[in-house]
């Protein structure tokens, strides 16, 4: 009795080993139909979809406000002005429509936010240009996020 | 009972170990369950193929990158040519490379591609080949699979034993076919015998940055020099070129070359070689050719004519070249992994020869000479002889290894692949190729570390293989299964251009390092544009230079003003994308070096000279986003002389406005 077991368990064991060798199984992956409402959040509270999930920020610092007005002149400007709307929404006083968090994630990861943050899909369906992925390190988004912060709204 | 259970859990574990080793590489299994060719060369969509083949494109001057098993093709490199698709000698920037002390050559013949090692394993930094034609050799970065380097090689003519490199790459070697005056002088060419002679170059490669250095030539009596290997393991520091036309013919080389019952495998002990001219050995001799490299921060290479070069005769440094007879003006020279063995394929030899390292050296200390040639020791045949694969096949050319003792020689005239033993130098299988195969390759074959999976063999005729297209028929590349005793011939697949020889690469040791885009803040190029606030256009007398921006979907400016009629128009474009495949293209009316594709964070640069009074369009070629056809801006050309003021502009303000 116990060899059987024994017997099932190798032939099982070597199965699953094969498997793993490159075999792809057969096992039919069918889609979850996992119907989510969608409900638009306060902006001030949608913290979007990516890297960031929690920013703290204290007093503005202008040293790094200065590196992240650099950093946006060189790589968003060509698409983001500060007083209109251009290829991309005008961003003047953008701290006070959006979290510090939803600003980062859709510079860091644009493509994952346009897919599933409800904000982000609204605005692709008005400006219709995807916004590029710049490819920017986190320290760049925070230092053009610090730069924001220093241009309020007209 | 008990037994009974215990043969039962024997027998399912066996067949359950069998069927799964059918799937994968299990070795020698040839029973009826093996597995289909076409499962062996099928990568699922999205999947990736397991080597890298680089096949040089021969006439046409280029290097194919494909994939094994499944032959898909990734991209054709532009070497030794021009080509559209890459603005390569197109553009301002890789015009340059293409320059030689006999001007801009836009087209060679490429042979020999190898790939960069360490410590005799291949590294997967480099790829180098040569040029045959207007003798080049050039190397290819494998982390922006392009052409970075090109080194013109004096004194040489058909750079055909090339471009082969050392164990760690401390050189790539260049030697010549055809034997010239050397320096080339005008004299009658019946005066060939005794004064043409032949160039070996050695050319250093730095360890860190690659740069490429002609370090020394050493002058060789006048022979043809046909393929080259270096030593490997204990015969590291030698290196051995076949040479034929020992006869020194300068006509009807057919008949007059195939006189002698043997020609020789040149022995050069470059480590001896390199120490003397390290020493202040060698002669400085006046040249010119040109050096060719390509910045990958300024995306801009230079072309840099040099004017002198270090030469070494045989005799300046006794003891450091011999010669090994062998049969029949062999062609391939193939070093085994251990570096023991020599192979050279007497290409009009009834068998293959293959010297002994270790023979070599030992009738070298016993001086077991049988005369010599211009005053270089010509070994005796018996005392480096190793051995002979007998009757092999007709016409042998080329031979590489699997790392498991066996060799593989390609026969052109009888047209198969043998499989043959190292040290018992029996035939253990050979299978026909579809036909007239001239190289093959073996992943790493030619190194310490054969990755012996698959051969691929190189066809020089193709005929009713596939479809017909007209008199000029496809090209073709044929890949055999080598994991058994016996060989199978799993696919073929047509090639750009003629698939001369290879060199393949597991794609790991390659693919981790192969960059996604160019950082905007490491472009160093002279005229590039960083951001769109600095894009401009300035007129310098009838020079204009346009200094423009593209990114998803525009170009800034969009909207240029103040062109004439007769200006000599410089665009300078810079893609400020930074992401991974998002190139743009441009072009414009009448430019006839136009239709660049630049990538994410690259400059190129293209002249446009307007014939014309219009306002042109410019477009991005390359379909870059849902809107790249609105990728579009105009471009405002007045008659000579005309008052229009020079203006840029993108939706209707200065590009700088803000």
């Amino acid at each position: 009795m116990k060899l059987k077991v024994l017997v099932v368990a190798i032939t099982v064991a070597i199965i699953s080993s094969c498997g793993v060798d490159g075999k792809k199984s057969d096992k039919a992956v069918s889609p979850k139909e996992e119907k989510k409402e969608v409900v638009e959040l306060d902006p001030m509270k949608d913290k979007g979809v990516g890297p960031i999930t929690s920013i703290t920020l204290g007093e503005v610092d202008e040293a790094m406000a200065s590196e992240g007005k650099e950093i946006f002149k060189a790589k968003c400007s060509a698409c983001h002005k500060m007083s209109k709307r251009f290829v991309g929404p005008g961003l003047a006083g953008v701290t006070e429509r959006r979290t510090p968090e939803w600003i980062m994630n859709m510079i860091l990861d644009p493509e994952k936010m346009v897919a599933e943050n409800e904000a982000a899909k609204k605005l692709l369906a008005e400006y219709l240009s995807p916004m590029a992925n710049q490819s920017l390190t986190e320290k760049e988004a925070r230092a053009i996020l610090e730069y924001f912060r220093t241009v309020p709204a007209e | 009972m008990k037994t009974i259970f215990k043969s039962l859990l024997a027998i399912t574990v066996l067949s359950i170990v069998y069927s799964c080793g059918n799937g994968g590489s299990n070795k020698g299994s040839q029973g009826a369950l093996s597995s289909s060719a076409a499962e062996k060369v099928y990568v699922a969509p999205g999947e990736h193929d397991e080597f890298y083949a680089f096949v040089s494109g021969g006439f046409s001057g280029q290097l194919a990158v494909y994939g094994l098993p499944s032959g898909r093709l990734f991209k054709v490199i532009p070497v030794f040519s021009v080509d559209a698709e890459k603005a390569y000698g197109f553009n301002e920037e890789t015009k340059p490379m293409l320059n030689t002390s006999h001007g801009f050559i836009p087209w060679d013949d490429s042979h020999h591609p190898d790939i960069s090692q360490t410590a005799g394993e291949l590294d997967g930094r480099y790829v180098f080949i040569n040029g045959n034609n207007t003798p080049r050799i050039a190397k290819i970065d494998l982390t922006t699979f392009e052409t970075t380097e090109i080194i013109e090689v004096p004194n040489s003519a058909g750079n055909h034993s090339s471009s082969f490199v050392t164990e760690n790459t401390e050189y790539v070697v260049a030697g010549t076919r055809f034997s010239v005056p050397f320096p080339q002088r005008d004299m009658p060419i019946d005066e060939y015998k005794g004064n043409f002679k032949g160039a070996l170059s050695f050319i250093s490669v730095d360890p860190e940055d690659g740069g490429m250095d002609l370090k020394f030539q050493i002058r060789m009596p006048g022979f043809d020099y046909d393929l080259s290997h270096p030593g490997r393991g204990d015969s590291h520091g030698w290196f051995f070129f076949t040479t034929y036309n020992t006869e020194e013919a300068n006509s009807l080389l057919e008949v007059n070359a195939s006189q002698n019952d043997k020609d020789f495998i040149a022995a050069i002990n470059w480590k001896k070689i390199e120490e003397f001219v390290n020493n202040g050995g060698g002669t400085k001799m006046p040249t010119n050719y040109a050096h060719n490299v390509y910045d990958e921060h300024t995306h801009t290479a230079t072309s840099t004519m040099k004017k002198e070069v270090l030469v070494v005769d045989p005799s300046d440094v006794p003891g450091a070249i011999y010669f090994m007879p062998t049969p029949k003006s062999p062609h391939g020279c193939d070093v085994d992994p251990s570096g023991e063995y020599i192979v050279g394929s007497g290409k009009l030899a009834a068998e293959l020869t293959i010297h002994s390292f270790s023979k070599m050296l030992k009738a070298i200390e016993d001086k077991n000479f049988d005369g010599d040639a211009y005053g270089i020791p010509i070994l005796s045949y018996e005392a480096t002889l190793a051995g002979a694969v007998k009757q092999p096949g007709l016409g042998p050319l080329h031979t590489e290894f699997d790392g498991q003792g066996n060799a593989y020689t390609t026969f052109f005239i009888s047209s198969e692949v043998v499989k043959w033993k190292l040290g018992t130098w029996e035939v253990i299988d050979r299978k026909p190729t579809y036909y007239s195969v001239g190289h093959l390759m073996i992943p790493g074959g030619n190194s310490r570390k054969p990755f012996g999976k698959y051969v691929l063999a190189m066809n020089k005729i193709t005929k009713d293989r596939y479809l017909p297209t007209g008199p000029e028929v496809t090209q073709s590349a044929q890949l055999y299964d080598i994991t058994g005793e016996k060989m199978e011939l799993l696919l073929d697949f047509p090639t750009v251009g003629e698939p001369h020889y290879a060199a393949g690469i597991p794609a790991d040791i390659v693919k981790a390092n192969s960059k996604k885009f160019f950082k905007l803040e490491d472009n160093k190029h002279e005229h590039a544009t960083k951001s769109e606030a600095e894009a401009k256009v300035v007129r310098d007398g009838n020079e204009v230079h346009i200094y423009m921006t593209m990114i998803r979907s525009h170009f800034a400016p969009d909207n240029i003003e103040g062109i004439q009629v007769g200006d000599k128009v410089y665009f300078h474009v810079t893609n400020l994308e930074q992401d991974y495949d998002v190139p743009h293209g441009i072009s414009v009316i009448g430019a006839n070096t136009s239709e660049l594709l630049i990538m994410p964070g690259q400059t190129e640069s293209f002249v446009w000279e307007p014939k014309q009074v219009g306002v042109w369009p410019f477009y991005c070629t390359d379909f870059c986003s849902a809107l790249h056809q609105e990728m579009q801006g105009y471009i405002r050309v007045s008659p000579k002389g005309s008052s229009v003021p020079i203006k840029f502009t993108l939706d209707g303000d200065a590009v700088d406005a803000e």
